[in-house]
């Protein structure tokens, strides 16, 4: 399927919705690259997508947006008594709770992300079946939803840094890029998962335990520093090590270990790109087969 | 494009593969195997054995071109085509080969309400809605009111779409997308919602659409709408145009080429049966007085309908309803089985439903014979086709002594009197 536009209009608006566009509609071959100025024509779809997740999110729910506080709090009590408590895993000298939780808050967001947007397109069987936009908003758009609660999220870890009086140093003015980086790296795992599913339902059961997995794969229960020197840079081709250790880095006050954030970032802007093309290569099946 | 065509389709074919590595709905372990075992295949392939067995194609070498403003009415028996066709033309999926050109904005309405989000009021749900229809934020704001008011939701606005009434959401779904200002619209079975009234305000609003000069395509199995609507029409048969022209010839082509139209009976097996999940058709079959299976009857005699439909789930307030429709389009009466079953549980099983249309009811001519059938306000379950045809004739004694057709969708025999009152001068009641 290719779109051209032939008429010299200004807008992209008007480029794709417009009343002189000519749509030209012929069979697809091989691998494309992302249409971007077509996805930008949709942005407000997409946004329209994030704000339903938003409204949607903790609707007839007694407790509603207070779970986006529990969650998180719940999850590191548990692990600070399991594994700070009785495991005793090291924390690099910080307290436990903050030390877990500073790691939790960027992997609950992407573990969260993730699992939404895998299971996003056969969720929206029916719009992908029968209207035309580019498919990739939905796994976009799908991960937007857990935004807010990330940033409930921080005001939580900035409560905890008050609390223990850790953290309040100028690495914090990195926190935004990393967070970036999350977005990120969830959108590259997101897509392709998503993609997957369509055709292969089988993700459905491996997408929970792949998180799982991941997550003891990451430094998030325990420091980097506990993996030996040698196969530190083994570690870091999870591109969630890299930015999980920055995280905490940014929130702890700790100096940053660049070299480890560099291949992080180099594994995820990989996955992403690949993942995005394998996606608009299997696009246009998706009707057929959802 | 050189020339001024709205749409100009050339060559179209869509290949659909069953079966095999391509369908898409195999498991992650035949994946596996299947690129164990592809080398194999191929090698298969290349000395000539098996693999294009396998396929088919939905469509195949469709050409046609539609001038701006044009209304055209595209139909076909299940199967022709038609689906596949709306679906490429609306972008939904890939063709196989051969081109589509289309100028202006597009677009196409395969359902009413998609993306609804039954959590959201009915408010978000038209910021939603027309969105995914490709409207900007900008022509919803400004269509607000119109939509509103065509919906007739008013004072619902601000509550979750899920305790709407069934009618109050097709509405709402509808309205959305009747304010959409495309140059060509493509629109499948959609008109079928809603309670009649509204059905009528639907129509109205798209024979608007066809005198705005939009250029309008059309699907549907009601005839009598195709008629109301279209100037043109596309009759579609095993994936490619068998018929192109003026609206009354290709519909009525339609109906003469039927085979299952014209023996008083059709049967169904497997999954080409309509229907869904829950419960599907059968067989319908026209009997006349003595039981014989008919498409001819005499107006003075009485014309059994008997529907077998199969239920695979318990059913609950299932409503069965027949309808006779005129060469027009007119519908001439409904009935429904409902007065006798009211709100009984049907078991999984077969069943035959019988209605007996009574002598001296049905006037002279041709009648389609459509069957709906769903729960009443909460979903569809068998869509209403037009499945059969019978053909009425009269043989002198229906309602006249004269072999005349008298004016009318039916041509009742009824109860006359006549009383002589007073004398000569007759001076009123």
């Amino acid at each position: 399927m290719a779109t051209k536009d032939s008429s010299g209009a200004d807008t992209l608006q008007e480029v794709y919705f417009g009343h002189e566009h000519l749509t030209v509609i012929e069979p697809a071959k091989g691998w494309r690259a992302l249409n971007f100025r077509e996805l930008w024509a949709y942005r407000e779809l997409f946004l329209v997508l994030v704000q339903r997740d938003i409204k949607v999110r903790y609707k007839q729910t007694v407790l509603g947006v207070v779970w986006a506080v529990l969650q998180p709090v719940l999850t590191m009590l548990i692990f600070t008594v399991i594994f700070g408590g009785l495991a005793k895993i090291p924390s690099d000298g910080y307290p436990y709770a903050i030390f877990v939780f500073a790691a939790l808050l960027p992997w609950t967001f992407f573990a969260n992300a993730v699992s939404a947007s895998s299971i996003s397109l056969v969720n929206s069987a029916n719009m992908v079946s029968k209207v035309y936009f580019p498919r990739v908003i939905i796994p976009l758009a799908a991960i937007g939803g857990g935004l807010i609660d990330l940033m409930i999220s921080t005001v939580v870890l900035f409560a905890l840094m008050l609390w223990y009086g850790v953290g309040w140093s100028a690495h914090l003015l990195l926190a935004p890029a990393l967070l970036l980086a999350v977005v990120f790296i969830a959108l590259g795992v997101g897509v392709l998962l998503s993609a997957l599913t369509v055709a292969y339902r089988d993700f459905r059961f491996v997408v929970p335990f792949l998180i799982q997995i991941w997550m003891y794969a990451t430094p998030v229960v325990y420091p980097a520093s506990l993996v030996p020197e040698k196969w530190q840079w083994l570690v870091y081709l999870n591109p969630m090590a890299g930015v999980i250790e920055a995280f905490r880095s940014a929130f702890l006050g700790r100096p940053f270990d660049l070299p480890s954030i560099g291949i992080s970032l180099l594994v995820g802007i990989i996955l992403f790109v690949w993942a995005v093309a394998y996606f608009e290569r299997v696009e246009r099946r998706f009707a057929d087969i959802i | 494009m050189s020339d001024c065509s709205a749409i100009r389709v050339s060559g179209l074919g869509k290949q659909y593969v069953l079966g095999g590595a391509e369908s898409g709905n195999e498991s992650f372990r035949e994946m596996l195997t299947g690129a164990l075992s592809a080398p194999f295949r191929r090698l298969k392939r290349l000395q000539g054995e098996g693999a294009d067995g396998d396929s088919f194609w939905a469509l195949k070498e469709v050409n046609f071109q539609i001038k701006p403003g044009e209304v055209v009415g595209i139909i076909g028996r299940n199967g022709a085509g038609k689906s596949t066709l709306l679906k490429i033309l609306s972008r939904i999926t890939d063709p196989t080969e051969g081109r589509i050109e289309m100028r202006g904005r597009v677009s196409s309405l395969l359902e009413v309400g998609t993306g609804f989000h039954p959590e959201l009021t009915g408010r978000e749900n038209i910021f939603l809605n027309g969105a995914i229809l490709g409207m900007s934020r900008r022509e919803i704001l400004d269509k607000f009111d119109a939509i509103v008011e065509f919906a007739e939701v008013e004072k619902f606005l601000d509550t979750p779409v899920k305790r709407y009434s069934s009618g109050m959401y097709v509405r709402l779904a509808f309205a959305v997308a009747a304010h959409l200002e495309p140059e060509i619209l493509v629109v499948d079975e959609v008109l079928a919602v809603g309670d009649a009234a509204f059905q009528k305000k639907c129509l109205g609003k798209m024979q608007d659409v066809g005198r705005e000069g939009r250029t309008v395509l059309f699907v549907s199995h009601n005839m009598g709408m195709i008629r109301s609507l279209c100037s043109r029409c596309i009759l579609l048969s095993s994936g490619s145009v068998e018929l192109d022209g003026d609206v009354g010839e290709v519909v009525e082509a339609y109906f003469s080429s039927g085979i299952e139209t014209e023996e008083g009976e059709v049967q169904w097996e497997g999954d080409q049966a309509p229907g869904g999940k829950e419960i599907c058709l059968r067989g319908i079959r026209l009997l006349d007085a003595h039981g014989n299976a008919q498409s001819i009857f005499d107006a003075a005699a009485v014309m059994d309908v008997e529907i077998a439909y199969e239920v695979f789930e318990p059913l609950r307030g299932m409503r069965l309803n027949l309808q006779f429709v005129t060469q027009d389009g007119v519908v001439a009466f409904t009935t429904t089985d409902h007065h006798q079953t009211g709100e009984t549980t049907l078991l999984p099983g077969r069943y035959v439903a019988k209605c007996r249309i009574p002598e001296n009811l049905l006037n002279q001519g041709g009648y389609m014979i459509r069957v709906h059938a769903g729960i009443p306000g909460v979903r569809v379950l068998i869509e209403g086709r037009e499945y059969l045809r019978a053909q009425v004739v009269g043989s002198g004694a229906g309602g006249s002594f004269y072999k005349e057709k008298w004016a009318g969708v039916v041509a009742p025999k009824l109860v006359w009197s006549m009383k002589k009152k007073g004398g000569v001068h007759c001076e009123g009641f």
